[in-house]
């Protein structure tokens, strides 16, 4: 920007800028804060900021209580196992709408995005019976499957608006030179993708692992991922502060970290490339 | 460009996408189609039987149905009022240049990150609680009485509740949108005299438009299906008090095991729904170059 500001306003716009950034993240900085006291000191009126006895026994207990790492591991497979699938499932597909075009192409662009407008609950009822009657009620395999389904409209578009910036005719280099159809995908088109993919797989892994219909609907106790795990302390134990703390921010500081690096690329990824 | 040979491998390679999300649309909403017009309970089995359209009569007069449909507006246009109105003035804010631009933007969007069962059980215990959360200790510090919002205001607590994670992505998109304001139109308003709520008016918010509306749009989307968030704070209640559409189907399918009246109610959710998709489908519709 060639606008030069006073100093004088950068200062003051720094502090309302502060100021409101420090409100909308204090439920969290808060919730961490507390995850480290007491419970006596977690609902201490008036409520302590900082000068209290830091102590970790809080995630001693949760682990030990309603063991977390069970619950982590079942995220991490239903986050990392839907978004591997869709990736294998939404790279040919992507490919083959970005460099072989037909009239169709943005037909099923479109289409694919209406299925993500369908409102869970309308299929509840099926869903609920047909994981019923395969015997795919709390188990990883049916959840990774469902997940996969709901976010592949996503991937695929991502990948698809990435695949479109990159010049077609290095894939058609590689052709000339004799490359399968295969290797052209995997030895010359994926190392040139690698940002796209890697931004689509960083927003994959977050919306998996936030999601919170069909995890809370679905399972039960074996494959419970940590929305649900989370859910479990709503009550009585959610008046256990502390403890309710220390859950919490085990529960969203791997996602928090993962999303401040995605940050760039969510605005494309959530408005299927409307905004840029 | 492209040959016949690679046409064809093109049709193979889209195949598999095409094929997994048709059975997905298809064969668990015609299933809901069908159970709609059945009478069939989950606890009374082997007594299914073709009922016509009784089960839609009975959702759409029952009285939870009207409270539920209220309710979802209510909840979806307090959220978007909050959110967008919100985020413009946030993306005004750290628009500007002032220190620390970075980390002030990695602290407003973080709500987003934060999984909805989290951010209610936070927000119901630490904060709403009447007795111990951090609000009850606000007011009887300035010697007000606590109040207990999910009791008393429980939607609109549920609102305040989802406006707080919703805010980060209206405020995100909405920047993105502000950076690719054209700088110098703005000098030259400036230097003509124009103040700044003049400039605001008809230069900033017009350019913002496309970027409000697509925020709106997306917002719906997942506003209508709002879930988490209410079985954490309130179970619906008290009453019907917080119940919105998905969670009254949910009731009525999962709770009372009443096939036939929850799919009735998934087909009245899915037509709802698509009013509001086919709106935002014409939008990026628009802006595809395929």
């Amino acid at each position: 920007m060639a606008r030069s500001v006073s100093t004088n306003r950068k200062l003051v716009t720094t502090f309302f800028a502060w100021v409101v950034g420090l409100a909308i993240f204090f439920p969290i900085l808060w919730t961490i804060l507390t995850s480290f006291k007491t419970e006596a000191q977690a609902i201490a009126d008036p409520p302590i900021f900082f000068n209290f006895h830091w102590t970790l026994e809080n995630y001693v207990t949760v682990q030990e209580r309603s063991n977390y790492f069970r619950h982590f591991w079942n995220s991490v497979v239903l986050s990392g196992g839907s978004t591997l699938l869709g990736l294998i499932i939404a790279i040919p597909a992507a490919w083959s709408m970005a460099f072989v075009p037909s009239r169709r192409t943005k037909d099923i662009l479109m289409w694919m995005l209406s299925t993500k407008m369908l409102p869970p609950v309308g299929v509840l009822v099926p869903m609920y019976l047909i994981f019923r009657n395969l015997g795919l009620l709390d188990t990883q395999i049916g959840l990774v499957i469902v997940l996969t389904l709901i976010n592949l409209p996503i991937i695929v578009w991502m990948l698809y608006t990435y695949f479109k910036e990159i010049p077609g005719e290095i894939l058609e280099a590689a052709r000339m030179d004799g490359a399968t159809l295969r290797s052209e995908i995997l030895y010359v088109l994926t190392p040139m993708a690698i940002p796209g993919i890697a931004s689509t797989v960083l927003l994959n892994i977050i919306l998996a692992w936030n999601e919170a219909f069909w995890t809370l609907n679905l399972t039960a106790a074996k494959a419970a991922p940590l929305t649900a795990f989370i859910a479990s302390y709503s009550s009585p134990e959610g008046l256990f502060y502390a403890k309710l703390s220390a859950a919490s921010t085990m529960a969203i500081a791997p996602i928090l970290i993962m999303g401040w690096f995605s940050q760039k690329q969510l605005v494309r990824g959530l408005t299927f490339g409307a905004v840029k | 460009m492209a040959t016949k040979h690679s046409r064809a491998s093109a049709r193979i390679m889209i195949s598999p996408a095409v094929i997994l999300l048709l059975g997905w649309m298809l064969i668990p909403l015609s299933m809901t189609l069908y159970f709609s017009f059945l009478r069939y309970n989950l606890l009374m089995p082997g007594m299914e039987e073709f009922t016509g359209l009784t089960n839609y009569k009975y959702f759409l007069t029952d009285p939870a149905f009207f409270a539920a449909l209220t309710n979802t507006i209510l909840l979806v246009c307090g959220v978007l009022l909050v959110t967008v109105i919100g985020g413009v003035f946030l993306a005004l804010l750290l628009d500007q240049p002032f220190f620390g631009q970075g980390i002030v933007r990695i602290l407003v969007i973080a709500p987003f990150f934060v999984m909805p069962t989290v951010s209610a059980l936070v927000w119901k215990n630490m904060f709403m609680n009447p007795v111990n959360g951090l609000f009850a200790h606000l007011f009887k510090f300035f010697g007000l009485e606590p109040f207990d919002f999910l009791a008393q205001a429980p939607l609109a607590s549920i609102i305040g509740i989802v406006s707080w994670q919703w805010l980060p992505f209206a405020t995100l998109i909405l920047l993105t949108a502000f950076q690719s304001l054209d700088q110098e139109q703005l000098e030259a308003s400036e230097m003509d005299g124009a103040p700044w709520i003049k400039r605001f008016w008809f230069i900033m918010l017009p350019h913002l438009s496309r970027a409000i509306t697509v925020v709106i749009l997306i917002q719906t989307i997942f506003l209508l299906s709002v879930f988490a968030e209410i079985l954490v704070t309130t179970n619906g209640g008290p009453g019907t008090a917080s119940t919105n559409l998905t969670y009254l189907i949910y009731m009525q399918s999962l709770l009372q095991f009443d096939v036939g009246g929850g799919s009735a109610g998934g087909v009245v959710a899915i037509i709802l729904a698509n009013i509001v998709a086919i709106f935002l489908m014409r939008m990026i519709g628009k802006n595809l170059d395929a």
